[in-house]
């Protein structure tokens, strides 16, 4: 169960302003049906400029609805001035609060009034431009680069719950990364990938250090080990012999070979024990 | 806190029966002795348990020396799995659907990490097996089957004794995620010739915390927990006694009410689903109907989106799940329902209904006025609701 406030509770239950605008000053349609979430806001604008009717329509989770409502009464009265600089952040503030994965649906409502207020100035929105990072939500390398900076956000989580974007099949996790890594500049990221080794490379280094610094130690305990898999920074052996029985087995994984490991090879190297 | 509510997720957990409460609440209290103890005082204790897989067994139609007890469904899935693959090393190919449980999908995907090769026997839009696909691909290679008898989302039952007759026939073990089956349908062990089974306690009206896993005799078995000499030596750990006893008592309401399950339950749910479909356009049943748990019902209702559904109804307490991803935190909706190619938008508004022997005629009654206003309230909400 998602820990919603209870202004979010409350907007759910009863959300103000369902419907559509009769003849709107502007329409702003964001999100799909395949999404899982969509909102539909009309805007009713009058000659000074001021927003004097807003209405939603909201296919979509608890929170997209109680967001939708929140955004129609918070630019209800406003000038278009004040509306343009309300950001998602507002919407999550005026709610006390959104669960991370849910902070989605406030960008929903910023980006619907942006739509909104635009076709109302005229304004052609301009096609998304640019190379495609997530095809199952269709966001943009430039969408996730201008969430990640604006709004520091530093993991893949983080953007899954800003943008969705990595929350489908899960096989741009790599490119998001590599975006926020690059905005982000970790020093120590950088460092990493400079003198980052190749697959190869590891897994010959992995051997090496096996044979050279580890076997011989434990072959003196009547035991050995033999490397089963490395999967990207896991290191999966099986201990044998008398290592295999021994109840310091484990002791022996954490504090011998991984320390090892991480010496000589890499230094976010985790070694675990073959279930096989 | 809330109490008495309409309680229609019995696919996810079940209330324990006052009986089962009654038989177990003494071995929390003052028979707390170790079974494994020489004393009486702990004998005592271990006659109880002796006696539980006595019911245990009744309810398989097995013997009571072919069950292990675990702490879980997944525990038993997992040391049923892993098992096999100790057995046959040289054996490097896994069957499974593509509509299981986590408990059983998600280890496989990480054996796939491990240089396992899967194959996942696709399923119809009824979410039946695709039983050529499973004949193509079992073959001598194969180290285990993991097939569900019942799918917990849909309530769609699949053939087990064929399914488990095939792999035989090629000498393949055969392991089936009966967690969901258990209780609610006929599970004879003597007709179906599994090699092993899962089962979950708190699925059955036992408390959460307890499982067994069903090995037939001759099957090659490795312990998943390795320690002291309990269960012969297949699952070591001081035995949870009182929810062992607990769950021996369920077993034995399980036959009790089997046949009120199959008429009583079913009835309830055909009436509920019925009146459900009547009353609300643009809604549909999954999954495959004339095979199907009788307490199960997955409904879509389209363009809207579940989590609003559950929200709305928990207003009423009427408590059910939904395939829809807002739940579950990911943003895809249910594995299940992809699998059967229902459409992402028919699967985001997808509310499973699972009753239970405590189900009544006025809570369906209930459920069935208050839904439509529910449905009707978030489409006249939706951008693509039309009227």
């Amino acid at each position: 169960m998602w820990e919603y406030t209870d202004k979010v509770r409350e907007h759910f239950i009863n959300p103000r302003n369902v419907g559509e605008v009769e003849n709107p000053s502007g329409t702003g349609d964001v999100g799909s049906i395949t999404c899982g979430d969509a909102l539909k806001l009309t805007l009713k604008i009058d000659e000074n400029n001021i927003i004097t009717d807003a209405k939603f329509k909201t296919y979509g989770c608890a929170s997209a609805i109680a967001s939708s409502s929140a955004l129609t009464e918070m630019i209800i009265g406003k000038s278009l001035e004040e509306a343009e600089k309300l950001t998602n952040d507002d919407i999550v503030a005026y709610l006390g609060g959104l669960p991370k994965e849910k902070i989605h649906c406030s960008v929903m409502g910023q980006e619907a009034l942006q739509k909104a207020i635009a076709d109302f100035k005229g304004i052609e929105i301009v096609q998304k431009e640019g190379n495609i990072i997530c095809h199952c939500f269709d966001i943009t390398e430039d969408e996730i680069r201008h969430a990640v900076s604006e709004h520091g956000l530093s993991s893949i989580d983080d953007v899954t719950g800003f943008l969705k974007a990595g929350g489908g099949c899960g096989q741009c996790h790599e490119n998001i990364q590599e975006i926020i890594d690059d905005i982000r500049g970790d020093l120590n990221k950088k460092k990493k990938s400079a003198s980052k080794l190749t697959n190869l490379q590891k897994i010959k280094k992995i051997e090496q250090t096996l044979e050279e610094d580890i076997k011989p130690a434990l072959k003196k305990d009547g035991g050995n080990i033999e490397l089963v898999d490395v999967d990207d920074n896991r290191v999966i052996v099986r201990l044998q012999g008398a290592c295999a029985t021994c109840i310091k087995s484990k002791e022996t994984l954490k504090n011998h070979v991984e320390a090892k490991l991480r010496q000589k090879v890499a230094h976010d190297l985790v070694v675990e024990e073959s279930l096989l | 806190m809330i109490d008495n509510p309409i309680y229609l997720d019995n696919n996810a957990t079940t209330r324990t029966a006052p009986e089962v409460i009654e038989a177990m609440l003494p071995y929390l209290g003052t028979f707390y002795g170790n079974p494994s103890s020489m004393h009486s005082f702990g004998g005592q204790v271990a006659d109880k348990i002796k006696a539980a897989r006595q019911s245990i067994a009744k309810l398989f139609n097995a013997s009571p020396d072919e069950f292990i007890f675990t702490s879980c469904g997944t525990e038993s899935d997992s040391a049923a799995i892993l098992s096999a693959i100790k057995a046959f090393p040289e054996k490097k190919h896994l069957i499974t659907s593509s509509v299981e449980h986590p408990a059983v999908k998600n280890l496989y995907e990480n054996l796939k990490k491990q240089g396992y090769k899967i194959s996942l026997i696709p399923v119809d839009s009824k979410g039946r097996l695709d039983l050529d696909f499973y004949r193509e691909n079992l073959t001598e290679d194969t180290a285990i089957v993991s097939l569900m008898w019942a799918n917990n989302e849909t309530g769609t039952i699949f053939p087990i004794k064929e399914l488990a007759q095939l792999a035989k026939e090629k000498g393949v073990l055969f392991h089936t995620d009966a967690v969901q089956a258990a209780g609610k349908i006929i599970t004879d062990l003597n007709d179906a010739k599994v090699d092993m089974l899962s089962l979950s306690g708190h699925k059955l009206h036992a408390p959460k915390g307890i499982g067994a896993l069903y090995i037939r005799k001759g099957t090659p078995f490795y312990p998943f927990l390795v320690g002291g000499h309990q269960e012969g030596g297949k699952r070591a750990g001081t035995e949870s006694t009182a929810s062992i006893i607990a769950l021996g008592r369920a077993c034995e309401l399980a036959m009790e009410n089997m046949e009120k399950e199959q008429n009583e339950v079913k009835r309830l749910r055909d009436k509920l689903e019925k009146a459900l479909l009547e009353k609300i356009p643009h809604s549909f049943v999954n999954g495959d109907i004339e095979n199907r748990l009788p307490n199960t019902s997955s409904i879509s209702f389209e363009y809207i989106e579940g989590e609003a559904i559950l929200l709305m109804m928990d207003q009423f307490k009427i408590c059910a799940s939904s395939g829809s991803a807002c739940t579950s935190g990911s943003l895809e909706p249910s594995h299940v329902l992809r699998s059967m190619g229902v459409p992402y938008e028919a699967a985001h508004g997808t509310v499973r209904f699972s009753l239970s022997i405590y189900t009544t005629e006025d809570e369906i009654d209930f459920v069935i006025e208050k839904m439509p206003s529910i449905i009707q309230r978030l489409r006249e909400m939706s951008p693509f609701w039309k009227g």
